[in-house]
């Protein structure tokens, strides 16, 4: 059982129009472990993600090939459910992306996606959701209000614990700390570690600091391509490829 | 090099702001002058009775058929078109986002019909009624009004959804929400003020326009009470009443032009109050 992998990814290739932007992506994500996705700014971490749940449809230009494989389904293929898909996932992007409604709402609106019913069930269950979160204490007493009147570490805690309401298996998070103070950055981050042993995590970074704190399996990728693939201690101690080594160094970002 | 900027600086400020209050001065004079002739023939008779016989050589009676037909024949043909509108601006804006070239067309169309003056519209639903065989009316009104305001309605309503942010759409996608969860949920709400203000700059277009409704709508000194018979509607009373070689009825017909204006002020606040209210709740990116 131990490094089962939930995420094949073969061969994938994406491009916009005459760019190549991922280039014969191979990786396996392993089952309830931290993957870390690191590597400078645009080298496809981003657009990585994104296959994974599809995002990619919404982007007219990008083209997608390959195979990405979870239980055993090519997400890829068409006539795939992709809003089922999506639900096996949960997404926390680079800066929050609350709901156009009220706080109890953004958590309502993913639980109802998911088919709870009733008031008494709903509400129950969003307020799990917020504790799990972290959010419940701060807005117990202001559900009804707007989510736009939080702030972007709280709104960013509301986007997980969203994310976690409709009940997935992996969670793909975007740099999901950038726009963040320190204190609700570690707190996504501890809240991550203790999620692994329920979900998949997929975590796509550039803080080199970050990936060595949670990191129990590291991607590193470079303009498109992947370098280097391993656990994570073996790839900051013994990095083998000589671009990881420059990175890890400092030497290029 | 510092001298020439101030002076440049100094020349626009002065343009920008000769430009605003000359644009002010204009709009004050229109509006002043509305009043001016206006208030004095403004009374509740007006208001509130039909033109009695001979109204249109000085005798008594109001513009209540006009006022109660532009209020019926602009709501109806504002509804009608959000009905049509909304939907087809959420489709290009959700359903087509992978369309760029066939999304460009439509915006280019509807552009362009946009720009047709309403006595073509009033021409083209002339024509269709001739086509169905139904006579002038309020129906008939409504129909030609909503072809006018459609474009206007679907562009405005248009422009706001294009700036709902992609972030947006992949949280919304990513919670399992298919198209039209994205579209009536996410993107209505995120839009609600914008939307608002597409739909009262189109009942403006509605309730102020008289050439599409002069062969469509008709004239009548009767209140509407069927969409099978004629309306009058305010462009076209006030129309009459300034061909009216008698002084006192063109006075009365800036008063009609005031009850025209100070609709659209009633509907706009209505309007901006509700717009507030939903506010709230749209994100700021």
């Amino acid at each position: 059982m131990e490094n089962q992998a939930k995420i094949k990814i073969q061969n994938l290739n994406v491009y916009a129009e005459k760019q190549q932007i991922l280039k014969n992506i191979n990786i396996e994500i392993p089952k309830n472990k931290i993957t870390v996705i690191l590597g400078p700014s645009g080298c496809g971490k981003t657009t990585l993600l994104k296959c994974m749940n599809r995002l990619t449809d919404l982007y007219p230009e990008l083209k997608v090939s390959g195979k990405i494989i979870i239980e055993n389904k090519n997400i890829l293929e068409a006539g795939e459910d992709i809003y089922t898909l999506r639900q096996q996932m949960g997404l926390l992007s680079q800066r929050p992306y609350p709901l156009p409604m009220t706080i109890y709402n953004n958590i309502a609106y993913a639980l109802k996606l998911r088919g709870v019913r009733g008031n008494r069930e709903l509400h129950k269950q969003v307020v799990k959701y917020l504790k799990q979160g972290n959010l419940w204490d701060e807005v117990k007493n202001r559900m009804r209000e707007p989510a736009s009147r939080l702030s972007i570490g709280q709104q960013q805690r509301l986007c997980l614990a969203r994310g976690l309401a409709v009940n997935p298996e992996i969670i793909l998070a975007d740099e999901p700390t950038s726009a963040l103070d320190p204190i609700s950055s570690q707190y996504i981050e501890e809240k991550f570690v203790e999620l692994k042993k329920d979900y998949t995590i997929v975590l796509v970074t550039h803080i080199l600091r970050q990936a060595k704190r949670i990191a129990d399996h590291v991607v590193f990728m470079y303009l498109g391509e992947v370098i280097e693939q391993g656990e994570g201690k073996e790839v900051f101690e013994n990095p083998k490829m000589e671009k990881t080594k420059l990175y890890l160094g400092g030497t290029f970002n | 090099m510092k001298l020439r900027q101030k002076v440049e600086e100094s020349i626009f400020k002065v343009l920008m702001i000769l430009a605003t209050y000359f644009i002010l001065a204009v709009l004050g004079i229109i509006i002043y002058s509305i009043f001016e002739k206006g208030i004095k023939s403004l009374s509740w008779e007006m208001i509130s009775q039909i033109p009695k016989g001979g109204y249109y050589y000085g005798k008594g009676g109001g513009i209540l058929n006009a006022i109660l037909g532009s209020l019926s024949l602009a709501f109806g043909s504002t509804v009608l078109a959000f009905i049509i509108g909304l939907p087809v601006a959420l489709y290009i804006n959700v359903f087509l986002i992978r369309k760029k070239k066939l999304v460009m067309l439509i915006r280019f169309l509807l552009d362009l019909v946009w720009g047709i003056p309403s006595i073509v519209y009033g021409a083209f639903g002339f024509s269709l009624m001739i086509m169905i065989g139904l006579q002038t009316s309020l129906l008939a009104g409504i129909i030609t009004v909503t072809l006018f305001i459609l474009p206007i309605m679907i562009r405005s309503m248009d422009e706001i959804l294009r700036t709902v942010p992609i972030g947006l759409s992949e949280a919304s996608y990513s919670l399992g929400s298919n198209k039209s969860e994205t579209a009536f949920k996410i993107f209505t709400r995120q839009s609600i003020s914008g939307i608002i203000t597409a739909i009262l700059l189109s009942f403006g277009r509605a309730i102020g326009d008289a050439a599409s409704v002069l062969f469509t709508a008709g004239y009548t000194d009767n209140l509407p009470n069927s969409f099978l018979e004629p309306v009058a509607t305010l462009p076209l009373s006030i129309f009459f009443q300034l061909a009216s070689p008698v002084p006192e009825v063109q006075d009365r017909a800036y008063a009609s032009a005031l009850v025209l204006t100070l609709i659209i002020l009633i509907v706009s606040l209505f309007s901006r109050g509700i717009g507030k209210r939903y506010h709230k709740t749209k994100i700021n990116f």
